[in-house]
């Protein structure tokens, strides 16, 4: 960790830098504990699947496909793809992750994509500030989603206050920032046609997987 | 167990082992170009996907519902406020569908 004194940040500098989006997550994971809920997911699982998965759009993914039907395999394949970008971002972040094998092992699950974006804002990844806001999110997102379970069991029919729809305009504002680039554009558009085209023939959950294979556009120069 | 606790330790597991990829396993060796822009291109492909069962997944079926109003109101309202908090945009499609099945 960064003992020494001058201009290198601490952990309460991290914490907050991460206060004024606390809220962001914080609403997020209540949505996650009612959507949990109404999946029929229970609880226990919703606030574990938050401790140990802590990655928003991956577990959104996971109980919407099991909310509709779709197996655990296509809900597994789905949310492990999503979070496959993490391995990008942990790979960014390598160096500055302090300790041994083992403390590493456990300070990298503080990497989320806003701890990630802060602890890099001053042009090079600074160790304490990932740590401080991961911590403070990673609070917020497990406590929001232990709340919003209570809510989700509370909804008797989530269908009639159009909590389905409220889950696809989540997805799509997760995915606005991505489709800046042309190639992404494509992909995406790519990944919609393909999950249109197979969701008559295959069970729910398996055109998602088969729409990701729309990112080996990637292999493209 | 049941298939949801499955999925909890299986996307748990993985997940564990992705973000420790750096830190741990990689150290600071890089991804290879290609593959790195393979993985870019997994969140707004698996997004999208998502996005389009959400709104037209029906049982077995492409399906045109009052989800579709929602979603669209939502979309447009991304689009014309970029900085729209995404539980803005999450009640205003819930509002518009709840709305569409009233009427309907």
């Amino acid at each position: 960790m960064s003992s020494d004194a001058g201009p290198s940040p601490r952990i309460r500098d991290g914490v907050r830098a991460a206060l004024p989006l606390a809220p962001g997550p914080f609403v997020f994971g209540l949505s996650f504990g009612v959507l949990a809920e109404a999946a029929g997911m229970g609880a226990a699982a919703a606030v574990v699947m938050s401790a140990t998965t802590f990655a928003g759009s991956a577990q959104f993914a996971a109980a919407s496909i099991l909310e509709t039907g779709g197996t655990a395999a296509a809900a597994i394949v789905a949310a492990v793809l999503l979070n496959a970008r993490y391995v990008a971002l942990s790979v960014t972040v390598a160096s500055i992750v302090p300790g041994r094998r083992l403390q590493r092992l456990a300070a990298s699950q503080l990497i989320v994509d806003e701890s990630w974006a802060l602890a890099g804002r001053r042009g090079r990844f600074e160790w304490p500030i990932l740590a401080g806001a991961g911590l403070l999110l990673y609070a917020a997102w497990v406590g929001s989603t232990a709340l919003g379970t209570l809510i989700g069991g509370a909804l008797s029919d989530p269908g009639a206050i159009g909590l389905d729809a409220a889950f696809a305009a989540l997805f799509l504002a997760l995915l606005f920032p991505y489709v800046r680039t042309r190639r992404a554009l494509v992909a995406a558009a790519l990944a919609a046609a393909i999950t249109l085209a197979l969701t008559p023939f295959v069970p729910p959950g398996a055109s998602l997987v088969a729409a990701s294979a729309a990112c080996l556009l990637g292999l493209r120069r | 167990m049941t298939d949801a606790w499955v999925v909890v330790a299986a996307v748990g597991a993985v997940t564990v082992v992705f973000k420790a990829a750096g830190p741990v396993f990689l150290g600071r060796r890089a991804l290879p170009r290609r593959a790195q822009s393979v993985v870019e291109l997994l969140a707004p492909v698996m997004l999208t996907a998502l996005v389009t069962t959400q709104t037209f997944g029906g049982e077995r079926e492409v399906v045109v519902d009052a989800r579709v109003p929602g979603v669209a109101a939502a979309a447009l309202a991304v689009v014309l406020w970029r900085r729209l908090p995404i539980i803005a945009a999450m009640a205003l499609a819930a509002a518009v569908t709840a709305l569409a099945r009233l009427a309907g």
